[in-house]
């Protein structure tokens, strides 16, 4: 297979054509915007739609009349235009629509900064919207998992009707790596209930979010949590690293979770029984594997690039069973492996 | 006896939820009437807006989409870029095309975007009980501007035909309104003359449709009318504001 | 030889179609109420009606289908 060192934002763009993926709707934000530039050049060999649309707000319903005719869209941005293309999301999730958002944070609120953040954990996984509703929520670690991700998001997003967010970070859209793409054919479902002209041989279709008898907006809802329910069972993904044994368990996702696995590796050669949980999927969590793995800890340690937003749902995880304690850096500082070392030292040895 | 007028094919045959008098009810006729006689129902993919008229999905038997307010043009867009092929057109009231969704429509228009807007423009946020639109006349009462509609303090009216005119990407812009028979007869004309354009690929087709709100203006159906008559129309003339192909070199584009 | 056959269920009672009549034949009657609680649009004199359609044409909820 073909080797290519290739940047994060272009690798992703490149693993969406190959993942089927028809049309790209989006604005220029730092620091994404390399994923337009390239699919504005690609898309017109590949076959697919490339257009830039006058906004986020835009971009994200061009999206949902795409997806609506059942093609396989996407759309990215970075944590501003994120909030900007909330509405949408919102809608699409409403009207069981399948698509790919890519989310590369940076540093927030407001316009914040142009480096690396995490800073949007809560959005992405809590309240991308308004409504009961959530999005399949990957965060892959390196730009070959970004590109193996591109491929799950969309099928799963086809298969439970609902979109699939990428969180991505500055770091991990703008760093070259060396990547292969993986030989695979796409597979869109088939999709009947697409609005796509009926052609006069079915009933007309209709997507839509409205319903405004409560007893049926109710049950749109209760089944779409069904759905969920499934996907919380059998969908949920982490990396365990080290954990068999560990006494004091590091737990950090994306490019975070580099710097903490090198932290680990440090604190292993200084005889600390160290490991690392690294979810993959951020929602579903991975609460089956954050049990398993902290089993042996005396403590966990959540590392983030944010104040603090994933570690209450690792105290969920595991019921507070064990302390949780926090180390980040934010605003676009990228935590070092020695800092996060600090911690891990801090909280085992007995001393706290 | 042969049957001269009766419901079109592609209007689903239920009740509206339109209050008596509404002329939504005559445009969702005509848009029906064109599409059948062109024979492209199953071609055709509508998006609904928020207003009045969300419901709409319910009433044409096309394929609909029900868009978030103001949005349409966007949804449109990522329908037809995708589907070239098949028609597809957004029905929007005043509030939803010239306020919320004002960059829609003129980035829409501006790209040329080969759709069909049908633009229902009847002074009035009607489903939320009657505030200022973005269309609301000079001195006109409304629950927001209870002392009549003061520029001073709330600004002007949107032209929307004559604003959107003004852009290279559209290719007809036309007012027409629902109100005497005539009139109802040279709308039709326009609606046709928009799918057509679409299907000639002519760039961006608007045709507002002036429109009548009795219940929340306050007047019977047949005094709805004649305010229409009366005091829309002097403010927003009838007639053809732009008229062109967006894009007469298209066939060496391509 | 026209006629006019106003659905009773659909009819708003709104009485657009009789500013269109050219015979003025078309009114509301005061008798019976629909389910909705209108009165509805009939014809008074199907002798004089001539199936223009223009009562059909203003009618916004396709309650009026004409015969000729």
């Amino acid at each position: 297979m073909e080797r290519n060192l290739m940047k994060g934002n272009e690798a992703l763009a490149e693993a969406a054509i190959r993942a089927g993926c028809k049309c790209f709707f989006g604005y220029p934000i730092t620091p994404q915007t390399e994923i337009s530039a390239y699919l504005a050049k690609r898309f017109r060999q590949a076959g697919g739609v490339f257009l830039q649309a006058e906004s986020e707000i835009a971009a994200i319903n061009m999206v949902y009349g795409a997806a609506a005719s059942g093609v396989r869209a996407m759309t990215s941005s970075s944590s501003p235009g994120v909030s900007l293309k909330s509405e949408g999301i919102s809608y699409i999730a409403g009207a069981d629509l399948p698509c790919v958002i890519i989310n590369v944070q940076r540093g927030g609120p407001g316009l914040g900064g142009i480096q690396p953040s995490q800073a949007d954990y809560w959005q992405a996984t809590k309240a991308l919207g308004h409504g009961d509703f959530q999005l399949l929520v990957f965060a892959p670690c390196s730009v070959q998992e970004m590109v193996d991700t591109v491929t799950k998001a969309f099928d799963l997003a086809d298969k439970y009707r609902m979109p699939a967010m990428i969180l991505a970070d500055g770091l991990l859209g703008q760093m070259m790596e060396p990547v292969t793409f993986p030989e695979i054919e796409a597979k869109p479902a088939e999709k009947p209930w697409a609005t796509n002209g009926h052609g006069n041989k079915r009933e007309h279709n209709i997507v839509n979010s409205l319903y405004l008898q409560p007893d049926v907006l109710e049950k749109s809802v209760q089944d779409r949590f069904k759905r969920y329910d499934e996907i919380k069972a059998n969908h949920a993904e982490a990396e365990m690293y080290l954990t068999d044994d560990a006494e004091i368990v590091v737990t950090a996702y994306g490019a975070t979770a580099r710097v903490a696995k090198s932290a680990v590796n440090m604190a292993r050669e200084q005889g600390i029984k160290a490991g690392l949980i690294r979810p993959i999927t951020l929602w579903p969590f991975p609460v089956k594997q954050m049990n398993e793995g902290t089993k042996n800890a005396k403590a966990v340690l959540c590392v983030e690039m944010s104040m603090g937003q994933m570690i209450d749902d690792v105290k969920l995880a595991i019921n507070c069973s064990k302390p949780v304690e926090f180390f980040g850096r934010t605003g676009g500082v990228i935590p070092k492996p020695s800092e996060v070392l600090e911690e891990i030292k801090k909280y085992v040895g007995g001393s706290k | 006896m042969a049957v001269v007028f009766e419901k079109p094919k592609s209007l689903v045959d239920i009740h509206t939820h339109y209050c008596p008098g509404c002329t939504h009810g005559i445009i969702h006729r005509l848009v029906c009437e064109v599409i059948d006689e062109m024979g492209i129902e199953g071609d055709t993919i509508g998006v609904c807006p928020v207003g009045c008229s969300v419901m709409a999905y319910d009433y044409f038997n096309f394929d609909m989409i029900e868009a978030a307010h103001g949005r349409a043009p966007a949804v449109a867009t990522g329908v037809k870029r995708t589907n070239p092929d098949k028609y597809v057109f957004t029905y929007q009231g005043d509030g939803d095309l010239a306020a919320i969704g004002t960059a829609e429509t003129v980035h829409a228009a501006t790209r040329g975007e080969n759709i069909v807007v049908i633009f229902v423009n009847n002074t009035t946020y009607g489903m939320t009980g009657g505030q200022m639109a973005p269309t609301t006349l000079p001195g006109q009462v409304t629950q927001t501007t209870p002392f009549g509609r003061d520029p001073l303090l709330a600004g002007y009216p949107v032209k929307v035909c004559e604003m959107l005119a003004t852009l290279r990407g559209t290719a007809l812009a036309q007012r027409v309104a629902v109100n005497s028979v005539p009139h109802i007869k040279e709308a039709k004309k326009a609606i046709r003359k928009a799918f057509e354009n679409q299907r000639d690929k002519k760039g961006f087709s608007i045709v507002e449709v002036l429109s009548t709100c009795p219940t929340n203006w306050g007047m019977s159906p047949v005094d709805a009318l004649k305010r229409l008559e009366d005091e829309m129309i002097p403010y927003y003339p009838l007639g053809v504001y732009k008229d062109d192909d967006a894009f007469p070199d298209k066939k060496e584009v391509e | 030889m026209a006629k006019i056959t106003v659905n009773f269920e659909k009819c708003k009672g709104c009485a657009l179609c009789t500013t269109a009549c050219p015979k003025k034949i078309v009114e509301l009657q005061k008798e019976k109420r629909n389910r909705k609680g209108y009165f509805t649009a009939v014809c008074t004199d199907d002798a004089a009606c001539i199936g223009c359609a223009m009562c059909a044409t203003m009618c916004p909820d396709c309650a009026i289908t004409v015969e000729k």
